[in-house]
């Protein structure tokens, strides 16, 4: 009897729940969902790839390849943000679940050599006064990639560097 | 009297997380408790070797899964302290709003768990109803619904227009008032005083000896809360502790029902005291050499980063203490001479996170 009125209530009221895979709520516009890149505004800055705390996204200027590992993407955001001609934004829905791993590989132009030629002249510039003992170093440990910031490639991409190395011995 | 030996956890009903407990048991009462930790280490300290100091904002929000606006707060709080960063006001308020947004989310979902763990089915749906709509308003503010990702060195990414305010403020309306609907069942119901008042009792001195933090410290009486300290935007707010004297598991979940008001009543206060503004300051350079001691308070109770810089952009050294870590003792501590059957309960009591713990 104490409870009649919240049974009656309860039978008349909608329930708090949807039915899921068939009722689906409108997303919200601010959510952080799955991250897409218009490539070809693309400008392969590497911004991105510094920024990223799961350093899950490669770009290489040379070939004109942004890759991101979206298993690895922590969907925080930050490359949008930071993306300087906004070519990255997030969707509004999260991305579905996959059977099986898949690689995501986004080929684009590559910028002109003009843009390229500019670090190699600066490059001889700055390491006749040995000024900068990282960049220096940085230098000697990987001299193939002079395009890249100094700091970026000695300290936070190891893995990247090993791989070079790899290369090279492989050649030799 | 043979003593039993009966293993609680890793994997338990009640608990999601894995945490052991050898109970040695004589005849269904509880004489001793002796944990084992450990079956969770995810080494994220150690990654502030390899990750600079603003993607370790990412990982310390990843510290806990349900508090971790309050982790990123903290982490960022230190190394703006240790730089010398003054961030906005406007910075420091959003933060509290999302902060105490977590804190209501956390608590709603401990106070659902409490309810099933004595198996109050229908309460702990009512509550994790009531949950989601804070979860909402998190995600549609933030853009996640719990790893929020508001925080960065020098003041937060997102704002609140002020349609979003006032429609923070009406949501806000509606938890508060279910939330009072549960009240009476919450304190008052008779199966649920019978599982909870008398049962886990630790008392004031008891507590302050053993190092308890947060609702478990509050729970036995001693009024003490970091938020009293206030850093950040609590200093803006009028704020008392929630104290509570029995030292049970009801008083514990007394103080966690009667913080949730209390938060949303912060929420309220930071809305109204939200100046106009930037919403961060540029920030130059590399944490400075120097170490820095934060203190903040989560939904569990004190938390602190200790924090030590060298000059570069990788910090020397990161500690987290969180706050299941100190309410380990004191759950030893209420455990003999309890009843088997009431083991679930007094753990879930100091609402432990054991990923927190293990980091």
């Amino acid at each position: 009897m104490l409870f009649t009125p919240t049974v009656v209530k309860n039978l008349l009221k909608k329930p708090a729940t949807r039915k899921y895979p068939f009722e689906v709520r409108e997303p919200f516009p601010k959510y952080r969902g799955e991250l897409v890149i218009d490539i070809d505004r693309c400008i392969f800055c590497s911004s991105c790839e510094r920024k990223c705390p799961s350093q899950c996204i490669a770009v290489d200027r040379d070939k004109g390849t942004w890759q991101c590992d979206p298993y690895a993407c922590i969907y925080c955001g930050y490359c949008v943000d930071v993306c300087p001609v906004k070519c990255l934004s997030m969707k509004d829905v999260h991305r579905k679940p996959s059977t099986e791993k898949t690689e995501w590989i986004e080929q684009g132009t590559p910028p002109r050599h003009k843009k390229k030629e500019t670090p190699k002249d600066a490059a001889p510039k700055g390491t006749a006064p040995v000024l900068d003992k990282s960049a220096a170093a940085a230098e000697e440990a990987a001299p193939a990639a002079t395009e890249v910031a100094p700091e970026a490639k000695a300290e936070e991409r190891p893995a990247a560097k090993d791989k070079k190395k790899d290369e090279k011995k492989g050649k030799k | 009297m043979a003593t039993t030996v009966i293993p609680f956890g890793p994997q338990h009903p009640v608990l999601p997380e894995p945490v052991h407990l050898t109970l040695k048991v004589e005849d269904e009462i509880v004489k001793e408790a002796i944990p084992a930790l450990g079956y969770v280490h995810r080494g994220l300290e150690k990654l502030c070797e390899i990750r600079d100091f603003n993607q370790m904002i990412t990982v310390c929000e990843r510290v806990c899964g349900i508090c971790s606006m309050i982790h990123g707060a903290c982490y960022s709080q230190s190394i703006e302290e240790l730089m010398g960063i003054e961030i906005p006001d406007r910075a420091k308020l959003l933060r509290v709003i999302w902060s105490e947004l977590h804190r209501m989310h956390s608590h709603l979902l401990w106070l659902g768990l409490f309810a099933d763990a004595f198996g109050f089915e229908a309460l702990f749906m009512q509550f994790w109803k009531i949950r989601e709509r804070i979860m909402d308003i998190n995600e549609a503010t933030a853009g996640s619904r719990v790893i929020v990702s508001v925080n960065i060195i020098g003041g937060v990414r997102a704002d609140l227009s002020p349609d979003q305010l006032r429609w923070i403020l009406s949501e806000l309306d509606i938890v508060e008032k279910e939330v009072r609907e549960l009240q009476d069942t919450m304190m008052n119901d008779y199966t649920i005083k019978t599982r909870t008042v008398g049962i886990g009792v630790m008392t004031k001195a008891q507590a302050w000896e053993l190092g308890a933090a947060g609702p478990t410290l509050r729970g036995s009486g001693v009024a003490q809360d970091m938020r009293q300290q206030g850093y950040g935007g609590y200093a803006f707010l009028d704020f008392e502790p929630v104290v509570e004297t029995a030292g049970d598991c009801w008083a514990r979940s007394t103080v966690r029902f009667r913080e949730v008001l209390q938060s949303a009543d912060l929420v309220r206060q930071a809305i109204s005291k939200l100046p106009e503004g930037e919403l961060a300051v540029k920030v130059k350079g590399n944490p400075p050499e120097g170490e820095v001691y934060h203190r903040v308070e989560q939904p569990r109770g004190e938390c602190m980063y200790y924090i030590r810089g060298n000059g570069t952009k990788n910090l020397d050294r990161l500690r987290i203490r969180t706050p299941t870590f100190a309410n380990i003792p004191p759950l030893l501590a209420m455990l003999p001479e309890c009843e088997l059957a009431d083991v679930p309960v007094i753990v879930l009591s100091i609402d432990p996170c054991i990923s927190c713990t293990e980091r």
